[in-house]
């Protein structure tokens, strides 16, 4: 079944995208991370002109993590307190990040920025990610190997105002979360994704937070941050397709109640393998794009004056 | 300032047409008294852009006074365009060179009933643009003639792929020796505007008569009023979609409370 999307301008296959939607929509459930960074890509692959990639599925990651939320809030898996402390760092992040996009954009090299950032974030974290839980399984699966402390204690910890988060059991300095927000709100708006892949990790492995709140936390904070990038994309730049996403987050919001389910089930270790894979995996394949010689290395823009 | 909304832009298109072809009646008659060589028309004048479109067809059909051969020009709006190149960078392809063109016909398709070179001059090929190569480009900066070549030659290939410029020998069919035919094709991706549906009569390689017919190409329905809404109400646009995903989440998260 054919569908014309009015934004993007163009006809795409409703069963198609509702599959995305859906498959994108598990993931984001499973492991807690909106899904943005395989989405912006899919979309682009089937035709969708990356600026209403980028600003519809900003609006479809908004009901996807709250449909992810509302199952690990009855689950008691958010802090809102630490949440709401990265959600303050993650808007004046969106702020710098816009500055820095518009910059890039007069500079005529965005493209290539996005790209390459996606590459560098994407390949680091998944890269660390491998590391850490291929290690951790090998430690589970040899009984000699000693238990490590349950929290390391780095200079990041001796940072000042410290505040007391009695859901995640932590006495830190509240600039750590909100300095992750910072990091996070900058990426949501140079790459339009929600942030999670970057977010989930620096809980884990910054703040040391407990995994089992991670997932939750981290998309309470995305819901408000994917709402305002939302705003800012239909008001600057008319790149939301309601088509789109209305598509996107059917499947989405289906697929992520399912992927909560089943990541409860898996463990934590297990779990951010395969995450790790598929980022990493991601990661090469825009690599691969970067380097690789195009179809054409002459390209059209039209009805810009 | 307020701008017009789509609907409004359509209506008066359509008023326009009306009067147009009011005008066109009269010139007809007049014409009709010498001698008309050739009259065509389309199926219909409007495509509408629905939720369901995926491209189509639009029959125009004519009549000739005698033997000759009939060229069919589809001309969209025109639009500024850009074009990128790019080149190795440290390994990464990346966009170095551009050239803007002030005005490119968004699409262009061409339908005659044999070879072109076989019916017309080169020169009137020229002169008509009939054909993508022949179409006049012109670059908004001074440019070597082999680059400009390049770039030009990049466009046209560029929208060729998006299948939105095109020749199509032979598709005009003639049904004995004075009616012809032919099928016009716009996919789905086809930009929205008015269009220019030019005939040509040609004989003994001369283009000796031609008729000009509009085409509204138009989104409407619920497509054109989600577009509407998003280029003249962009906040309430911005602000409803947030609100629909937050419904759509917590309506999900309420029917899968149980699952």
């Amino acid at each position: 079944m054919q569908v014309y999307l009015p934004i993007a301008e163009m006809s795409v296959n409703a069963l198609l995208v509702l599959g995305m939607g859906g498959l994108i929509g598990f993931l984001s459930g499973m492991f807690g991370v909106g899904g943005g960074f395989l989405m912006t890509p899919l979309l682009i692959f089937i035709g969708v002109p990356p600026a209403v990639a980028v600003g519809t599925q900003a609006n479809q990651l908004v009901a996807a993590s709250l449909s992810g939320v509302l199952a690990h809030w009855r689950r008691g898996n958010v802090d809102v307190k630490l949440g709401v402390v990265m959600l303050i760092g993650g808007v004046i992040g969106t702020g710098i990040g816009v500055w820095i996009f518009g910059v890039l954009q007069r500079l005529g090299q965005i493209d290539i920025a996005i790209t390459l950032s996606y590459v560098f974030f994407l390949g680091t974290i998944g890269g660390m990610m491998m590391l850490e839980s291929s290690r951790a399984i090998i430690r589970r699966r040899s009984p000699t190997a000693k238990r490590g402390k349950l929290h390391r204690h780095i200079w990041l910890h001796g940072l000042p105002f410290k505040m007391r988060f009695h859901r995640s059991k932590l006495y830190i300095s509240a600039l750590l979360p909100a300095g992750i927000g910072v990091v996070g709100g900058i990426l949501v708006a140079i790459m339009g994704i929600g942030g999670g892949f970057l977010l989930v990790p620096a809980m884990i492995y910054l703040l040391n937070m407990p995994a089992g709140l991670v997932a939750g936390t981290s998309l309470f904070q995305i819901i408000f941050t994917t709402a305002a990038a939302t705003l800012l994309q239909a008001a600057t730049n008319h790149t939301v397709d309601a088509m789109l996403a209305l598509l996107l987050l059917v499947g989405g919001v289906v697929g992520a109640q399912f992927g909560t389910k089943v990541g409860s089930r898996i463990p934590g270790e297990q779990a951010r393998l395969m995450l790790a894979t598929i980022v990493v995996g991601v990661a090469l394949k825009l690599a691969w794009d970067l380097f690789a010689p195009p179809l054409d290395i002459y390209t059209l823009s039209m009805g810009i004056a | 300032m307020r701008w017009p909304t789509r609907r409004g832009v359509v209506r008066g298109v359509v008023q326009g047409l009306a009067a147009l072809a009011g005008l066109g009646l009269g010139v007809t008659f007049a014409a009709t008294v010498w001698a008309q060589q050739m009259v065509a028309d389309l199926s219909s004048h409007l495509i509408a852009i629905t939720t369901g479109f995926t491209g189509t067809e639009v029959v125009l059909f004519g009549a000739t006074d005698g033997v000759g051969d009939v060229a069919i020009i589809v001309n969209g709006p025109r639009l500024p365009a850009i074009v990128r190149r790019k080149e190795r960078v440290l390994g990464m392809w990346m966009n170095t060179d551009s050239v803007r063109f002030s005005q490119a016909p968004s699409y262009h398709s061409v339908a005659a009933s044999r070879p072109l070179d076989q019916i017309v001059a080169k020169t009137a090929l020229e002169r008509q643009q009939i054909g993508a190569p022949q179409l006049q480009l012109d670059p908004q900066e001074n440019l070597d003639p082999q680059e400009l070549a390049a770039f030009r030659a990049a466009l046209i290939r560029n929208k060729q792929r998006a299948g939105l410029y095109g020749t199509n020998v032979g598709a005009v069919s003639f049904l004995g020796e004075r009616l012809f035919r032919t099928n016009i094709y716009f996919p789905a991706n086809v930009p929205t505007g008015l269009y220019n549906v030019e005939a040509l009569l040609i004989r003994d390689g001369e283009v000796v008569s031609a008729q000009t017919t509009p085409l509204v190409v138009s989104k409407v329905g619920f497509s054109a009023e989600v577009y509407d809404m998003a280029r003249y109400r962009p906040i309430t646009y911005g602000v409803l979609a947030v609100l629909g995903a937050v419904a759509a989440g917590w309506a999900a998260g309420a029917a899968f409370r149980r699952v």
